[in-house]
């Protein structure tokens, strides 16, 4: 089990900042989640994680180690990412798309072991994708496909999952089944999220970012209030608790969103 | 390997082996495979032949072998350069022309042929004058497609269209000031592709880099898997897709540049093997890169033999029978296997 720190993380590109000093903790095995509008810097961060992108300033830090001085092997070894390209080129069975997860694990091109198929057949089971085994990804549905991405990203074994939009393209039944899997699976996870409520019930910490700085972090009673999603998203909300678990849940009066005739909101 | 892929390899390489006697054996002057066998053995063991043999005998060993030997080399190279262009760039309507190296290798080699540069490679000039351009183009291509975030497929796509139509001018305008017709027949020739200048000679720099490349490619398979999935992606796997795509550039660059310094540029195998092979096999490149080159090395040696026999003695341009044969087989499996690339 790792932790994930983000210390003082600075992210330039092209002379513009894209995130700013970004402090913040994923303790191990817990859920972690990032919400923000667009822009914000959510999947820069995330990029910085699973290694797309360098920090310009400051560290990501697995436990002590510095992510920048281990190879991409290493922390793919370590560190399973779902980014948001969701398109295979080629045609590729599905069997086949997760067992990519084993990459890291397999030197130059040794083929797979009994055990890399076990661990990718519970990957699939797991996600529901099982019965498409032989399918071609081509041939899935855009839900289908990013089911069997992200177990893609199980199949690599990893200590820390981040996921990017993992509920895109998802129906309500996989959000909830995904979201469920994400908080039982042991692993340190960081995911980006666009629905708050799902956010308030999946994640044991929330962090908000806005213009590339952490505007707040905390459990999401402490995060999720009125003023917040006012100041940061610009839609009034009304915050109820959910009767069984307590998590915030937002409810949104179509009022606050209505539109005059110069554009402008009411 | 799985075993049908073995199976695959082993009975592909039988048809090899036999395609290549029976095309060695056909043409103008016939001579049975028995006899092809039997005129190989003796010049590969230093047997004796009978004196009333000679004049079939050399046409077997130095007229044809090497022929029919380039042939299956080039065919098995450009087929497995083929299924790497794809991978690299993303792309299905790539091949290992895209990179501009085809219209280069011609300015190159009329370049030469024409201002009688590099002389002092005797016979080799024009060769060498194809081999250079070929590199030249595709580092021009490639310093042209570079960005700070490495080098984005489709702009690298983008950019070796746009090259070859510029060396497509170049070529234009030097036919049109050079002096005689022969400048305008080697056009042809650099840009149509054939076997007819292959000599034993001409054959070993291309085999030795031909079968580098495959051998060093068996190590790329999972590496061209998954940049299939995108490059970020791809890195959160461990797999940099920047550098993988910067090396495989380079061989494509060589391997294509050395096989169009001997044969001009041979389209359409490169283009459509790779896609058939992946009907057949899977798209998993491990097994891709074991089959294709064999289906394009057997069906570049019918290929040429089909060329040169039937309209002898001339000979049909090879990008027109590749494309005779290639068409209808591609269209009929695509149809029947309900393949996919890269979406419905």
């Amino acid at each position: 089990m790792a932790e994930l720190t983000f210390d003082e993380l600075s992210v330039t590109v092209d002379q513009h900042p894209i995130v700013r000093e970004l402090r913040l903790d994923v303790p191990a095995g817990e859920v972690v989640g990032l919400v923000g509008p667009n822009g914000s810097g959510k999947s820069t961060v995330l990029r910085c994680v699973y290694r797309a992108m360098a920090p310009s300033g400051g560290a990501v830090r697995l436990d002590t180690t510095d992510l920048a001085t281990l190879t991409p092997r290493e922390s793919a070894k370590r560190i399973a990412a779902l980014t948001q390209e969701n398109s295979v080129d080629l045609d590729f069975t599905v069997a086949e798309v997760v067992a990519f997860g084993r990459t890291p694990h397999l030197p130059g091109n040794r083929s797979l072991s009994a055990r890399d198929r076990d661990v990718c057949r519970d990957a699939m089971a797991r996600l529901d994708v099982l019965r498409l085994a032989e399918r071609s990804v081509l041939s899935l549905s855009g839900g289908e496909r990013q089911r069997v991405l992200i177990a893609r990203a199980l199949a690599q074994e990893p200590e820390v999952l981040v996921l990017d939009e993992p509920t895109n393209h998802l129906d309500l039944r996989h959000q909830v089944e995904l979201l469920t899997l994400l908080r039982n699976s042991g692993r340190t996870v960081l995911v980006v999220v666009h629905d708050l409520n799902l956010a308030a019930v999946a994640c044991d910490r929330i962090g908000v970012l806005a213009g590339g700085v952490l505007v707040a972090s905390g459990t999401p009673a402490d995060v999720l209030t009125p003023e917040l999603v006012r100041e940061v998203f610009g839609v009034d909300v009304v915050v109820v608790r959910h009767p069984e678990n307590g998590a915030p849940q937002l409810l949104h009066s179509l009022s606050t969103l209505e539109v005059d005739p110069d554009g402008q909101r009411a | 390997m799985d075993g049908s892929v073995l199976g695959f390899a082993v009975a592909l390489s039988v048809v090899l082996v036999g395609s290549v006697l029976v095309a060695a054996g056909l043409g103008p002057a016939v001579i049975a495979p028995g006899e092809t066998v039997r005129y190989l053995w003796a010049a590969l063991t230093g047997g004796e032949i009978g004196s009333d043999e000679v004049t079939t005998y050399q046409i077997v060993w130095q007229i044809r072998t090497p022929r029919v030997l380039l042939a299956a080399i080039v065919g098995a190279g450009l087929a497995a350069v083929g299924v790497v262009v794809q991978a690299l760039v993303r792309n299905a309507l790539a091949d290992p022309f895209i990179l501009g190296v085809s219209s280069g290798a011609s300015v190159g080699a009329v370049g030469v042929s024409v201002s009688g540069g590099l002389a002092g490679l005797g016979i080799y000039a024009v060769s060498a004058g194809a081999f250079l351009g070929a590199l030249g183009a595709s580092l021009l291509v490639y310093l042209a497609a570079r960005s700070a975030a490495g080098i984005m497929p489709l702009r690298l796509v983008l950019t070796g269209v746009a090259m070859a139509f510029g060396f497509q001018a170049v070529l234009s305008v030097i036919i049109y000031f050079a002096p005689d017709s022969e400048a305008t027949s080697a056009v042809l020739f650099w840009t149509m592709g054939g076997f007819g200048a292959a000599t034993w000679g001409s054959l070993p720099v291309v085999a030795v880099v031909v079968l580098a490349v495959l051998v060093v490619l068996r190590r790329y398979g999972r590496a061209l898997d998954v940049l299939s999935l995108g490059d970020e992606t791809a890195g959160s796997l461990g797999v940099d897709a920047s550098s993988v795509r910067r090396g495989l550039f380079v061989l494509a660059a060589v391997a294509t540049g050395a096989m169009v310094a001997v044969s001009g540029a041979i389209g359409f195998v490169g283009l459509v093997v790779p896609h058939v092979v992946r009907i057949l096999v899977g798209a998993a490149h491990a097994r891709v890169l074991v089959v294709a080159p064999l289906v394009g090395a057997v069906l570049m040696v019918w290929v040429d033999l089909v060329s040169r026999t039937v309209v002898a003695p001339r000979e049909l341009p090879l990008g027109a029978i590749t494309a005779l044969v290639g068409v209808p087989v591609f269209v009929v499996l695509m149809r029947r296997r309900g393949y996919l690339f890269g979406g419905r």
